[in-house]
């Protein structure tokens, strides 16, 4: 099972929920099981979402590994200039 | 041979050799977007609208079509329909409505209607010809008013999932983050300080106006010549917006001429290929530079409220921003990013952001370096700053006791890996510039700041010709000399000279997809790109050696630029050059070429610290800058001299935004200062010499460790000015910029 | 409305091209010359990426018609290398790395040069003021002022 941690503004969109818990191998698996857990997150995916696993920010990436332990944070997606 | 081992001792990178497009640029030859022609090629030019809100009543372009040198009169209904979707989702509906007004103008310069006629004069002239008639609405361009119950809507519906219900309309996204509890923070603090601040928007000001050639016929084929940061994005959004296939149109980027983010979108690019399919004729049109700042992106302006809670030691026990970003009439203002980045490069136990992008009659803005980062850290290093003040703190010694490193938990959310905030600090601290003594009237500022960086998909090419020399090809173009570090890297992995790789950038037709040159992903993503296509190449050449000596592949390392058995065991032959190898190519196996296809996904994120000395005339209010010193982490500067150039570069953008550059807007809703004698960038006397202290904390996610540099050094400067300036007045500056006006009121409020 | 002829002399070559009395001499020089090293940044003289000289002096041929070139001696950035031998402002330019996206290059060479005919040993804040009608946005001009000053030092020697 892999934590995800949310960013604040995503509570209302899960019952008040800031981490859940899904399993997932990669990220890609993730973001699915994310939905599967709380459709409302179909949204912010949809607008864009990056994933910092150990700290280590995958902008887009739906292939990335996630191995056992690591942290995991969603975040909005970034955009540069 | 090890693939993904980090090198850390190099022949080739850090050297300075000259760029490989030099000579073409200081003789005037080198290809810029407005230096083509074709042959039957029209002019294009574009009816803009007057009014900063106006529902678009009737278009009659009849007389303008009538009149022997048009050519062709495009409206919002020669372009495809794209679905509209809320938030930043219906990216192409936003786009195109930006680049063609449908049924409503939104901010003065919109778009309504473009003509094709056959010399430039004549298709400004023609313009006149066509009437529109207006349904004048009433208009908001401050973030603040927009927000407010009476605020006019510029569109309903914009607004996406996130936006807390009750909100205008005009609010399109809402960010929330953070962790801990403030309020204990606050609780726990023997001093909180809580001040609101207001940045105007900027323009990236580039030098170059935008400008495109565009072929298009009634078959769906065309090619795209234009100056543009990307231009992959500029096929995939044009041929959506034309409703044509993207493989059909093929995009050549021309040289470019400054970006800064403004050219990672498309304006006239769609409309010029909309007037060719119409007149069938090859279509020019460039911009003018009023048209520039009325019509293309400036950055977001901003509101912003911050409440800090420090100890008498130093340690912040607190901290909370509130982001307002207005990013003229579509979604898209970076209040998220202003939110993520603000406090990022402290270690914070509790702490709060949240972010708003809201929608007012201005032009769409469009990313500027860091978007969004500069004007949060303004903010909130300005509040840091009035701690230290208050409390008797030494600023840099107080960042240094609050600084995020590896392991710390960011104030976005993950625990940041090896990161180089700590060693900015540590050389800022130990830097002549800051145990400088000061004049009488001067102030010195100093101001952390973050960007995440970014990596993006890559494409690169490489080919080795017979005589042992190599073509490299890119995808994104080179704004700042990324020639040299892409040749530099390939230089480093094929051990060949730098001067015997042709570095080009490439067509979207002979390349895979690449994103944008922006995020400071260049020397990153294509420098990572670049390093695996010649690791690429380099196993073919072993491959091919290995054959010659009849011993296997495994058996063969590169070394020096040849091929040299991996051990005494592997037989005893001589190093094998390069160009051996490819001599004969062509009769043992063929062409010989590397390639790299990905998204790298390990940009790093970076820091950097600023020193600024400002010295304000108390008479007029004009501040000068007397010294500025800018250190950051690169992570590894593959060409040293182009990443002083980014630092340098960033500071004296962030210069101008902070005591010069603003959008002014009169009572009208129309853009008052659209030329460069009234919108004033820094000028050469303007500035003093830029001192630069590359830190190098090699980032974890690239084969030679580079962090993109482009951006963070556009971070600190509004801060570092602002705290300077504020030193020097003796007075807490706001809001940017910090004009002579601001500052003689500032400095009258006083007393 | 009817183009005038005009007969002008381009870096050392005479040349003719007819043109609208509105036309600007950047647009003659880069649509009907074919001379793209002069780029129009903003077409209101506030740039200077349009910077040549007519008969000596430093102007912004955006401000110029091309009907007011009728005899004069017009020298642009396609005119500052000598066959194959670069000028040293050029040279200077390219090893201080005092270019990023070269669009004002031309025009910092062309007025570059005009200073350095005037004023063989300018100061820093002369050649900071000397360049104040040249905007760049992109190097901060630390380099560009250090290229020119350089380049100044080394022509001194040489003489």
């Amino acid at each position: 099972m892999v934590e995800v941690h949310l960013w604040s503004g995503l509570r209302s969109l899960t019952g008040g929920q800031q981490v859940v818990e899904v399993k997932a191998k990669t990220t890609g698996e993730l973001l699915r099981a994310l939905v599967h857990a709380h459709p409302q997150l179909q949204a912010p995916i949809d607008a864009g979402v990056s994933i910092a696993i150990d700290g280590r920010v995958i902008a887009t990436g739906l292939t990335e590994p996630i191995p056992e332990g690591s942290e995991v944070y969603l975040m909005q997606r970034l955009r540069g200039g | 041979m090890a693939l993904d081992d980090r090198k850390s001792d190099f022949t080739f990178v850090g050297t300075r050799p000259n760029r490989p497009d030099g000579l073409d640029k200081v003789t005037g030859r080198a290809k810029f977007g407005a230096d083509i022609s074709a042959p039957g090629m029209l002019h294009g030019a574009v009816l803009r609208s007057p009014h900063a809100h106006a529902r678009i009543v009737k278009i009659d372009t009849s007389k303008a079509e009538a009149h022997k040198d048009v050519k062709a009169v495009v409206t919002r209904a020669d372009f495809a329909e794209v679905p509209f979707k809320p938030g930043l989702e219906g990216e192409f509906w936003n786009v195109l409505e930006n680049v063609m007004a449908g049924e409503k103008a939104l901010y003065d310069g919109h778009a309504v209607a473009a003509i094709a006629a056959s010399s430039a004069l004549a298709a400004r002239d023609a313009l006149k010809l066509i009437e529109v008639e207006y349904d004048v609405l009433s208009h908001v361009t401050d973030v603040d008013k927009a927000m407010a119950p009476d605020a006019p809507v510029i569109r309903e519906g914009a607004a996406d999932y996130s936006v807390p219900e009750g909100m205008h309309p005009n609010v399109v996204r809402y960010h929330e983050s953070g962790h801990g509890d403030v309020e204990a923070g606050f609780s726990e603090a023997d001093l909180v300080t809580e001040d609101s601040f207001v940045t105007e928007a900027t323009h990236q000001g580039y030098i170059e106006p935008h400008a495109c050639l565009g072929m298009l016929g009634n078959d769906g084929k065309g090619e795209l010549w234009c100056t543009t940061q990307g231009h992959w994005i500029a096929q995939k959004t044009c041929a959506a917006l034309l409703g044509i296939e993207t493989s059909q149109l093929r995009v050549t980027a021309s040289e470019i001429g400054g970006g800064f983010g403004g050219k990672t979108t498309v304006f006239i690019e769609p409309v010029a290929l909309a007037l060719s399919r119409k007149a069938n004729r090859p279509v020019k049109i460039v911009m003018t530079r009023s048209e520039v700042f009325r019509a293309t992106g400036p950055t977001s302006s901003a509101s912003m409220d911050i409440k800090i809670g420090m100890k008498k030691d130093g340690t912040i026990t607190a901290a909370q921003g509130v982001f307002r970003l207005q990013g003229g009439a579509f979604p898209g203002a970076p209040g998220d990013m202003t939110a993520m980045c603000a406090f990022a490069p402290y270690n914070l136990t509790n702490v709060k952001q949240i972010g708003y992008d809201v929608m007012s009659n201005r032009p769409k803005q469009a990313a500027y370096r860091a978007p969004g980062a500069p004007m949060g850290a303004f903010a909130v290093e300005s509040v840091i700053d009035e701690l230290c003040n208050k409390l008797g703190l030494d600023p840099v010694d107080v960042r240094l006791k609050n600084a995020a490193h590896e392991g710390t938990k960011a104030s976005y959310g993950p625990t940041y890996e090896r990161i180089g905030l700590v060693e900015t600090l540590e050389a800022a601290k130990a830097h002549p510039h800051y145990t400088a003594p000061l004049k009488p009237g001067q102030g010195r500022g100093i101001s952390c700041g973050f960007w995440f960086n970014h990596g993006g998909e890559t494409s690169v090419s490489l080919a080795l010709s017979e005589d042992g020399s190599a073509q490299l090809m890119v995808g994104t173009p080179d704004i700042g000399g990324s020639r040299a570090s892409m040749a530099l890297m390939a230089a480093e992995v094929l051990g060949i000279p730098y001067e015997n790789i042709r570095v080009t950038v490439a067509d979207t037709a002979s390349l895979g997809y690449n994103d944008v040159s922006h995020g400071s992903r260049v020397t990153y993503a294509s420098g990572l790109a670049t390093i695996k296509a010649a690791k690429h190449a380099v196993e073919r050449l072993c491959e091919r050696a290995a054959t010659k000596w009849g011993i296997p592949t495994d058996a063969v390392k590169w070394e020096d630029g040849c091929a040299v058995p991996s051990g005494p065991n592997a037989g005893d032959f001589d190093p094998m050059p390069l160009a051996d190898i490819t001599a004969d190519m062509g009769s043992t196996g063929g062409p010989i070429s590397g390639h790299f296809e990905a998204t790298p996904e390990g940009a790093g994120v970076s820091f950097g610290t600023h020193i600024v000395d400002a010295e304000v005339d108390p008479e007029t209010g004009k501040t000068c800058v007397t010294r500025y010193t800018v250190i950051q982490d690169a992570g590894k500067a593959i060409h040293p001299t182009y990443v002083e150039g980014q630092y340098q570069g960033g500071a004296a953008q962030g210069i101008g935004w902070a005591l010069n550059e603003e959008y002014v807007y009169g009572e009208d809703g129309r853009l008052q200062n659209s030329i460069f004698l009234d919108y004033r960038i820094p000028v050469a006397s303007d500035l003093p010499m830029i001192d630069t202290v590359i830190v190098e904390v090699p980032n974890p996610g690239h084969p030679f460790g580079v962090r993109g540099v482009g951006e963070t050094g556009i971070v600190p400067p509004l801060a570092a000015i602002a705290n300077a300036v504020s030193n020097a007045a003796g007075v807490r500056m706001k809001q940017l910029p910090m004009s002579p006006p601001r500052i003689l009121a500032a400095l009258k409020g006083n007393g | 409305m009817s183009k005038l002829h005009v007969s002008t002399t381009v870096n050392g070559d005479a040349v003719e091209y007819l043109c609208d009395p509105r036309e600007t001499l950047l647009d003659c020089l880069r649509d009907k010359l074919n001379l793209t090293g002069a780029k129009e940044g903003c077409g209101t003289g506030d740039c200077g990426a349009c910077s040549v000289t007519v008969d000596g002096r430093l102007v912004c041929s955006c401000l110029m018609l091309g009907v007011e070139a009728e005899g004069k001696q017009i020298a642009t950035v396609e005119g500052i290398a000598e066959g194959d031998v670069l000028h040293p402002l050029q040279q200077k330019m390219i090893e201080y790395a005092a270019l990023q996206c070269g669009i004002c290059t031309p025009g910092i060479l062309v007025a570059a040069k005009s200073l350095l005919e005037k004023n063989p040993n300018p100061t820093e804040e002369e050649t900071r003021y000397w360049l104040a009608g040249n905007l760049c946005r992109c190097t901060g001009y630390d380099k560009i002022i250090r290229a020119v000053m350089d380049t100044a030092a080394e022509l001194r020697e040489a003489s």
